[in-house]
């Protein structure tokens, strides 16, 4: 009898917890889907569930003269694409090269990756801009394009390698006997066998540029050259919340296919994580 | 036995490769030995004025303002420096390549032909190929800017000395024993470095806590709608930080946000000063990464705890533990065993987050008597001064003591991990 009172208030308890995080973490996300349909302009008289919800500022946001919402849109969709292609082929490389083979600086190599993948690479910030102002990169999406493609290299390389590690040598060998060439044992046997892996770089390499900011900051200057983050927080910034309702409009437009992509694929993250965390 | 003794080709070649060819053609390699011979003349030819020019400007950083532009200068003598590693790489080459080929005539062996040498090109460069175009972009976009950091740090590159109008000097560790010496700069530093320190730890641990706490609670096993309620605590990871982070400072406006209009005015309390009261920030900016960095941390316990056959927890209860004992003995080892480098990554994540201190209040509130806002940590102060205040040298500093603190810290992990162990890697 008294298991199970215990039992009874234990499950008790705990709904009542996980009752309370779920409000707290969905209570911002319906607060700004509610922002976004209220017809006013600002955050003072914006609620929650308004009276008379409207999309007018979906509609404004799609309206191409007035708003460079869509351009923001597609710059973010561009550059993480080619960000994600460019990673994907210099990282499957480099990543085979430092498992397959055994070369002078090999050892060195892999030390220098290891220790540049724990500075964040915006940490030179200085330097990444006067460079790009020297080159003339500044303000354009190729810059930025290679600042994320090289400043991922490091990580996902270690990330790459040791799955390539677990992928058995003889394979290769054999192929090798028979006389298949270097390009062909990398191409038809190895990279056949990394799809996971190469899958998971492919993510991550897509994930990150969208989500990151201050890059994007400092190298864009003009208004319709602007990812999605900078544009949306110009938006917040530029009149002390004066366009809130659009900004929360915008914000849900990008949340919600992303959340979707990233519900479909959390599993693996998860497994991605894990291989990179425990094995380098 | 007489012959070896003798000869001395190794070290004789090794010594003629002072001049780079020469050791091959004593080898009597002459195409190798004209190769190596062709791309040094060529080396020199080629990079004669990048050199001259960039090691003068890298010494002198100009000598003749507008006409001489420091920051240029300071960039093409990193080039230049760059170029001469990767001419001293070629010609260290040459001299184990002269030295090897001696030592093989010593003992006697037969030298690899001209055909065979090719062949041997191509399989032993194969990887270098492979590799060459992630290194080159990491050499630009990585190392590049890593140079110029460490050099700039000891320049006085500033608002008033700022090319073209002005040159910047050389001025040693100045900017260092400015940054720990002036009232203005020492208190900031160890203001902003006190509360980079207590934010890494509070924010990352109450993270780390509440996305294991939930994990467990949700793994009981009469516990129903375990699909539903994952989803929805997934849910902070899956939506872009960055937007979570503006809607947030959207939320927590002082006189609008619906913090203080709705929930605080709820249960009776007076609307809190969240931006503009240094410690209020601080505590919202601790809840805030803790709501954005749980569900990470959940995902991964979840993991784990899936993977922690029942026999164990059966055996404990016939050995008649109590679920306190299960707990502290079964579960939390393994957790924290298996998430032990993640959550070690997630201390240095934190420590350089910037994007949910810029973007919730800029950093600020204004502090009187510093330079740097009441939330500001190291990496959004190192953004201000680069590109609100134009102190390029004191910045550089900054980043260097930064990168100083992330990479023994992360060197220090890294011994631990498996991978760092492996023989293949050392």
């Amino acid at each position: 009898m008294s298991m199970k009172k215990n039992k009874m208030i234990r499950l008790t308890f705990s709904y009542l917890i996980i009752a309370l995080m779920s409000f707290i973490v969905i209570y911002p996300l319906l607060w700004v889907v509610g922002s976004s349909l209220n017809p006013g302009q600002s955050l003072s008289g914006s609620t929650m569930f308004p009276k008379n919800p409207t999309f007018d500022h979906y509609k404004y946001l799609f309206d191409l003269e007035k708003s460079n919402y869509v351009k923001w849109y597609w710059n973010s969709l561009k550059i993480s694409t080619l960000t994600m292609i460019l990673t994907v082929m210099t990282v499957s490389l480099t990543a085979y090269s430092f498992s397959r083979y055994r070369f002078i600086g090999r050892k060195n190599g892999l030390l220098t990756f290891l220790i540049l993948q724990m500075i964040p690479n915006f940490a030179a910030l200085i330097a990444i801009f006067v460079l790009a102002t020297r080159t003339g990169l500044i303000d354009t999406h190729l810059g930025l394009i290679l600042v994320y493609v090289g400043g991922q290299i490091p990580m996902n390389t270690w990330l790459m390698k040791g799955y390539l590690d677990t992928i058995p040598k003889e394979l290769d060998e054999s192929a090798k006997m028979d006389g298949a060439s270097h390009l062909r044992v990398f191409w038809q046997i190895v990279m056949p066998l990394a799809k996971p892996i190469v899958a998971v770089v492919a993510l991550f390499s897509f994930i990150a540029p969208f989500g990151d900011f201050i890059l994007a900051r400092i190298l864009l200057r003009t208004d319709e050259k602007f990812t999605m983050a900078v544009g949306l927080y110009e938006m917040v910034a530029k009149q002390f919340g004066n366009e809130f309702t659009k900004f929360a409009a915008g914000s849900v437009l990008i949340a919600i296919p992303i959340a979707a992509l990233f519900l479909m694929f959390q599993k693996y993250f998860v497994s991605g994580l894990t291989a990179g965390g425990t094995k380098g | 036995m007489d012959a070896k003794k003798t000869s001395n080709h190794g070290r004789n070649a090794a010594l003629l490769s002072i001049l780079p060819g020469f050791g091959q053609f004593y080898n009597k390699q002459f195409v190798k030995g004209a190769i190596f011979l062709i791309l040094t003349v060529s080396f020199f030819v080629a990079f004669y004025d990048t050199l001259n020019w960039g090691f003068w400007g890298l010494i002198t950083l100009g000598e003749i303002p507008v006409l001489d532009h420091s920051i240029f200068l300071l960039i093409d003598g990193i080039i230049a420096l760059i170029v001469t590693a990767l001419g001293l790489i070629i010609y260290a080459f040459n001299f184990y390549d002269a030295y090897n080929n001696g030592k093989k005539r010593d003992l006697g062996l037969k030298l690899n032909s001209v055909r065979e040498q090719y062949h041997n090109l191509l399989d032993n460069g194969f990887p270098y190929l492979m590799i060459s175009p992630g290194f080159f972009l990491l050499v630009f976009v990585v190392i590049f800017p890593i140079l110029f950091v460490v050099l700039l740090a000891f320049t006085n590159y500033d608002l008033y000395h700022s090319p073209p109008a002005k040159l910047v000097d050389w001025v040693g560790i100045q900017n260092f024993i400015d940054i720990f010496k002036l009232d203005l700069w020492r208190k900031t530093f160890f203001g902003v470095m006190g509360w980079t320190i207590v934010w890494t730890f509070v924010a990352t641990t109450l993270q780390v806590a509440l996305g294991i706490f939930l994990a467990i609670l949700v793994n009981q096993k009469d516990l129903k709608g375990k699909a539903i309620i994952r989803t929805i605590f997934i849910l902070p990871w899956a939506v872009p930080a960055f937007i979570s982070i503006l809607i947030f400072s959207g939320m927590f406006n002082e006189t609008f946000g619906v913090i203080n209009k709705t929930i605080l005015d709820a249960i009776g309390i007076g609307p809190v000063p969240w931006m503009t009261e240094e410690n209020w920030t601080r505590l919202a900016l601790i809840f805030i990464q803790s709501w954005l960095g749980f569900p990470f941390i959940f995902a991964m316990t979840t993991g784990v705890l899936q993977s922690i056959p029942d026999e164990l927890y059966e055996a404990a209860t016939v050995d008649g533990a109590t679920i306190l004992q299960k707990f502290t003995k079964i579960t939390l080892p393994l957790v924290l065993f298996a998430t032990a480098p993640i959550i070690i990554t997630q201390y240095t994540f934190n420590f350089n987050n910037f994007n949910v201190i810029f973007l919730f209040n800029g950093g600020g509130p204004a502090i009187p008597g510093q330079n740097a806002g009441g939330s500001d940590i190291l990496i959004s102060w190192i953004y201000k001064l680069t590109m609100t205040s134009a102190q390029y040298g004191k910045a550089a500093a900054v980043t260097m003591i930064l990168s100083l603190i992330v990479i023994t810290v992360a060197l220090w992990q890294f011994r631990r991990t498996k991978s760092f162990q492996e023989e293949d890697l050392m």
